[in-house]
């Protein structure tokens, strides 16, 4: 099995079976952050802990990119291959909006306040084989 | 200390094929030296700013290697208004009596491409696709007219409003207004906002001669005056560009608190305000600074766009020139672009687009990565 690399280290558990978003909270005045940082933007302490923010939330804005966006952009596309994808802010449990990928790319398919779940996803292969993983949401499709 | 405009100059914002971006720069400020009959040996100090052209310091070696203080100034997209506040205050202290501001750029094909780091970010944030302005903008506007019951109408007329007043500025780079229709019908770029609804990187130069207004009659007889220049970041919660993650709470933008800052310092309000410059980098933004300034209600955009209230000859004229929708924007010289205008329609110089009942006060706002906002209110 080829390996699975996060794109960045601390962004989520990882290697897991049900990987979690990660963030720092401050314990001066609780507000969250995703990423993980050493200190507090809202109040500037650098009290802060390392916390999981969850791995379901709720879509609280959205767009779709349609064109392949330029350099510092890295993935396997070409032109040809490139796929429009969702972007958007889900609300998490943890208390923070965090920006994503979408899996979902087209309107008919994204509504604001909708639920939806963590997938950390093959973002790209590098040349000696590893391959680069990142997170992503999608709907949370009711059974 | 009072501050007065006594010269203005632009370099035509477009393409420029056979200037650099410097030399675009270099025409802005001898046409405001022209327009303020003074001379580059006259000036005392100079604040400027450029994204991709070079530094604005360079200049010297075109204008004249005076020895004058040259301060570079480099904020985003809201560098011209950065660089006027900076100019304006070294005014106000009484160091100095005259002096010029100056903003130019001269970007390369296509959007934007912001690199993570400069912005304290690590790169996965701009390598998984997720650094983009127009995404951003994308993403404020769908969630504000889903806030305040805005629909793609709104968006439409803003466009329609823009490429019109273009038409009729000789100096604007896209001349050719757009049918209600051919907008509508442009192409997807980032939900819900479609091709025309974009402005795009450009090239060309802006200058101002400021000078301390006890001795603005010695150059002018026409002098304008800066009444109020302020510049506000943004608090934790307001929701801004190239933000991997928001707080739940939101706070008020960096534009509302520069606003109330400007209008405290004129001591008048957005009711007082005769021609209005707001930055309109896509349809949606130019709709939430309309509330974000104080011109109206949020929600209210979408019947004042209908009535035309914005429109040239409506009751809060907004971008007469046709704003970055139809002037394209050099990153440097954007927002000097803006003051440039209102000083345009407060003269009385607007031609074809020039705003009826010679208007007195004039207002602009230039916002910029990562949630910065300048506002200056000028008058006659
Ligand atoms: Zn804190």
């Amino acid at each position: 099995m080829s390996q699975h690399v996060p794109m960045h280290e601390g962004l989520f558990t990882w290697p897991s079976r049900k990987p979690q978003l990660l963030g720092s909270r401050c314990n001066q005045c609780s507000e969250a952050s995703f990423p993980a940082q050493p200190d507090c933007r809202n109040c500037g302490s650098r009290d802060t802990d390392i916390v999981e923010l969850g791995d379901r939330g709720t879509l609280w804005t959205w767009t779709i990119q349609t064109f392949m966006p330029k350099q510092p952009y890295h993935s396997d596309e070409t032109a040809e291959t490139f796929r429009p994808y969702g972007v958007g802010y889900v609300e998490m449990p943890g208390g923070v909006r965090v920006e994503a990928r979408l899996q979902a790319n087209s309107p008919e398919d994204l509504q604001i306040g909708m639920p939806m779940q963590l997938d950390i996803i093959p973002f790209r292969t590098e040349e000696n084989g590893e391959q680069k993983m990142t997170f992503s949401f999608s709907p949370v499709m009711e059974t | 200390m009072d501050v007065a405009i006594i010269g203005i100059g632009l370099h035509r914002f477009g393409r420029s094929p056979d200037m650099t971006g410097m030399q675009q720069g270099a025409s802005a400020v001898r046409a405001a030296l022209t327009d303020a009959g003074l001379s580059w040996q006259d000036m005392q100090f100079a604040y400027g700013g450029s994204q991709d052209a070079g530094n604005a310091d360079a200049l010297v070696n075109e204008l004249g290697l005076t020895g004058l203080q040259f301060t570079n100034i480099w904020n985003g997209c809201a560098t011209g208004g950065s660089s006027l506040h900076a100019a304006y205050s070294a005014i106000k202290s009484g160091e100095y009596d005259v002096g010029v501001v100056v903003g130019f750029d001269k970007h390369p094909r296509g959007a934007f491409n912001p690199q993570p780091k400069e912005w304290g970010l690590d790169d996965w944030y701009g390598e998984t696709g997720l650094m983009l302005t127009t995404q951003f903008f994308a993403l404020k506007t769908q969630r504000y007219m889903h806030d305040h019951g805005i629909t793609e109408d709104a968006l439409i007329r803003v466009s329609e409003k823009a490429f019109n007043n273009g038409s009729l500025t000789p100096t604007a780079w896209r001349q050719q207004a757009f049918s209600y229709e051919e907008i509508a019908n442009s192409a997807m770029v980032s939900h819900p906002l479609r091709k025309y609804m974009f402005c795009s990187p450009a090239e060309g130069g802006a200058a101002l001669i400021i000078c301390n207004a006890d001795k603005a009659h010695q150059y002018s007889t026409n002098p304008l005056f800066l009444k109020a220049a302020a510049v506000r970041t943004r608090h934790y919660g307001s929701f801004e560009v190239f933000a991997p993650s928001q707080a739940m709470t939101v706070a008020d933008a960096p534009t509302v608190t520069a606003s109330n800052a400007a209008f405290e310092v004129a001591g008048i309000g957005p009711e007082d305000i005769d021609v209005i410059q707001l930055q309109d980098t896509d349809s949606g933004t130019e709709i939430m600074h309309m509330a974000e300034n104080g011109f109206c209600d949020h929600g209210e955009q979408e019947k004042l766009l209908r009535e035309g209230a914005t429109g040239i000859n409506g009751r809060m004229p907004i971008n007469t020139d046709g704003g970055c929708l139809a002037n394209g924007e050099p990153v440097g010289a954007s927002g000097l672009r803006q003051v440039y205008e209102v000083c345009v329609q407060l003269r009385g110089e607007g031609g074809a687009r020039q705003v009826p009942n010679q208007p007195k006060v004039g207002y602009t706002h230039v916002y910029g990565a990562p949630g910065i906002s300048g506002v200056n209110i000028i008058t006659k």
